[in-house]
């Protein structure tokens, strides 16, 4: 157990092998008890157990008393050795081999509510194939250095952050995004060390190695969070140095009015609050580690609570509520088939910067192949679009102006160009020989998920849903519109960000803002709590947010949201049973209706139960995830 | 001054947090210190002018918790 200098052979075997000798030593003086009485020889096998169980609670208690602190372990001595003399062996037997019990059941359950971040730090890669002058060698991921080519075969994790310079493959990115469907990576795309190949093989340029990958960083931030403690629990820390000192008096004074000796130690034994001191860490840390699984960011005990509490959600639209990428989101032809309209508009647009040209590309590119046919000629026309030649014919491709400019009239589709202005998208016209041949509307696709979202949020406790963005009003309209947000404010700058945050905390109460990190981090800092959502990669974020979701899906802003309110209800369950505990105890022994060991029985009974509750919060959302990405 | 973390076997009873806080807050030479419960760390800093961090680490070994490592 400890190294001791071997004073006794028991003081050196561990808790689980102190707790069953006790325990059988005990079992004997019982049954010895039965069928020969109270006799010496019943005495002296409680007496033993008293002292197996009892010894390496003396000496911590004598080690802690040399700094002149007074411990459980002191108070529990103090009784055992008191019990003793006033004749009471079986109470003093009983009284430590329950404390040893306890004392080894709870640090067996108390490292399960630890389990999910030991399991998290188990994900760490321990090796990685480097290929250095055409030749691969196996080493630690220490040893990769920045631009090394890493190659990784089914099965074998990742060890760096990089891009993919060769092959193809199916990456298990749980680790990182909590997602476990594996996404299909290939030249070009980013890696990240910690996700797994289950199928494929690539080859990755090293970009950030050893402890600067978002693995590395998330393991630290983890590790870091679970010790960064709640406002609650610098509370109880701060009661319960009161307490047991109050306890202490309490059964001095007791002793001194009523002459009872028993009644005195009793008290002592019940003295500690141990269910109390630790009814917060337990449940933060669970509840911190069923996050961390699942990609889900909580800096602190701190933040917890403040996501536990939030009242108003404010959000950010580009990159959050919505994709942040341009897409097609309708094509309407006419004279010619839906697809024939893309692909003339593509090729037109192929040599284009522009994000709706490339948006019109991707499109066509992902419904129709890759297109390799190139226009004959092309103009582009800054502000209205581009005229190109493709097969002899004269394409016009661009905004009204364009259209206008070029002699087509588009008064027969006005009102369909305004109706899907109205809902927020720009349109593209095609047209060609004096007639529309088309248009392609254009939007920055809301998140599949945003539509749940407000719902979810509301049953959750989230008075006020608002968003924030710099885009323009109608557009803004359009999507709170469609999402279901309560407010807006469109037009805004960042700095307007975070004064119309201010006034909404003071009309609200806390507030917590959601951003993708990348253009929003004074908003993020200046809010009650930051969220960033698709964090995995982006350091801003990482660092300024106090929550990071790591995939860019909003169910995982739900599934914080209700993980945080879970862990401060079960904190406060905790908390009420530990106090209710402690009030009944001391009444009971007050009123003599609680003897020494029975005290010992449910004190030690009433922590196993605490970190019991606690470790429920690790199940939290096991019955609820149906399917992957649901809540 | 010099901070120094010391990571300890798992502690698990709750009175260890103020037994580790209240024994190094009285001896000399410690400026402040911290046990971290979920982590069974003890964040420490100290001045090593008056302490060095064998004896901190002797001392905790006293009190019952063995020190596995340091940083």
């Amino acid at each position: 157990m400890i190294e001791f200098k071997g004073v006794l052979p028991v003081l050196r075997l561990t808790k689980g092998r102190i707790v069953l000798i006790s325990g059988v030593i005990i079992a004997i003086s019982l049954i010895l008890k039965e069928l020969v009485g109270y006799k010496t020889v019943t005495i002296a096998f409680m007496l033993a157990a008293a002292c197996v169980a009892g010894a390496p609670v003396l000496r911590k208690a004598i080690g802690a008393i040399r700094y002149g602190i007074v411990g459980i372990d002191a108070l529990v001595s103090i009784a055992v050795i008191g019990a003793i003399i006033i004749g009471e062996y079986w109470e003093a037997a009983a009284v430590t081999f329950l404390f040893m019990l306890g004392d080894y059941l709870e640090s067996r359950t108390i490292e399960k509510t630890r389990s999910s971040i030991k399991a998290l730090l188990d994900l760490a890669p321990d090796r990685a194939r480097v290929k250095r002058n055409g030749v691969e060698t196996e080493v630690s991921p220490e040893e990769v250095e920045r631009g090394d080519l890493v190659v990784v075969r089914p099965g074998e994790k990742i060890s760096v952050d990089g891009i993919v310079v060769e092959g193809s493959a199916h990456v298990n990115q749980a680790a990182i995004t909590g997602e476990s469907i594996p996404v299909s990576l290939g030249v070009g795309d980013t890696t990240f060390s910690g996700t797994i190949i289950e199928s494929g093989y690539l080859v990755i340029r090293a970009d950030r190695v050893g402890e600067d990958t978002t693995f590395a960083r998330i393991l630290q931030m983890v590790e870091e969070a679970q010790d960064r403690k709640a406002k609650t629990q610098k509370f109880l820390e701060k009661f319960s140095r009161w307490y047991t000192p109050a306890i202490i008096l309490l059964s001095v004074i007791v002793y001194i009015l009523s002459g009872n000796v028993v009644l005195a130690l009793t008290l002592l034994v019940i003295a500690c609050p141990g269910a109390l001191v630790i009814s917060t860490p337990v449940s933060i840390v669970a509840g911190i580690g069923n996050g961390a699984k699942r990609g889900i960011l909580v800096k602190s005990g701190e933040v917890m609570e403040k996501l536990g509490t939030v009242r108003v959600m404010a959000f950010d639209k580009t990159g959050t509520l919505t994709v942040g990428k341009p897409s097609v989101t309708r094509i309407r032809a006419f004279g010619m088939s839906d697809d024939q309209l893309l692909r003339i508009a593509a090729i037109g647009e192929s040599y284009s910067e522009h994000p709706l040209g490339k948006a019109i590309v991707d499109k066509a590119t992902e419904k129709l192949g890759p297109i390799h046919e190139a226009p004959e000629q092309t103009e582009i026309l800054a502000g209205m679009g581009l005229k190109f030649r493709l097969n002899g014919v004269n394409y016009y491709i661009g905004n009204r102006k364009l259209l206008q400019d070029c002699g087509i009239s588009i008064e027969t589709h006005e009102q369909d160009i305004a109706a899907e202005e109205e809902m927020g998208r720009t349109v593209v016209i095609v047209g060609a020989n004096g007639v529309v041949c088309g248009i392609i509307s254009i939007a920055d696709r809301i998140r599949e998920d945003a539509r749940a979202l407000i719902p979810r949020l509301k049953a959750l406790g989230i008075k006020r849903t608002v968003m924030l963005t710099g885009d323009n009003r109608r557009a803004a309209r359009a999507i709170a519109k469609e999402i279901g947000l309560d407010e807006y404010y469109s037009d805004l700058l960042p700095g307007d960000k975070v004064s119309i945050l201010e006034q909404l905390r003071n009309r609200y109460g806390r507030i917590a803002m959601v951003g993708d990190g990348v253009n929003d981090a004074p908003a993020l800092a200046s809010a009650d709590l930051g969220i960033a959502i698709g964090g995995a990669g982006t350091d801003v974020a990482m660092e300024t947010a106090d929550v990071v979701l790591m995939a860019p899906k909003l169910s995982m802003l739900t599934y914080a949201v209700g993980l945080s309110r879970a862990t401060v209800r079960n904190m406060m369950q905790n908390i009420a049973f530990a106090l209710l505990v402690a009030a009944l105890l001391l009444a009971g022994v007050l009123f003599q209706a609680v003897n020494l060991s029975f005290g010992m029985l449910v004190h030690e009974a009433s922590v196993l139960l605490v970190i019991i509750n606690a470790a429920r919060l690790l199940g939290y959302g096991r019955k609820v995830t149906a399917g992957p990405g649901r809540l | 001054m010099t901070n120094k973390t010391y990571q300890l076997e798992t502690i698990s009873c709750p009175s260890c947090i103020a037994k580790i806080e209240g024994m190094l807050k009285k001896t000399e030479g410690i400026v402040s210190s911290e046990v971290l419960f979920n982590t069974s760390r003890v964040r420490v800093s100290f001045d090593e002018a008056k302490i060095t961090s064998d004896e901190i680490r002797n001392r905790i070994g006293k009190l019952g918790y063995r020190v596995l490592g340091e940083k």
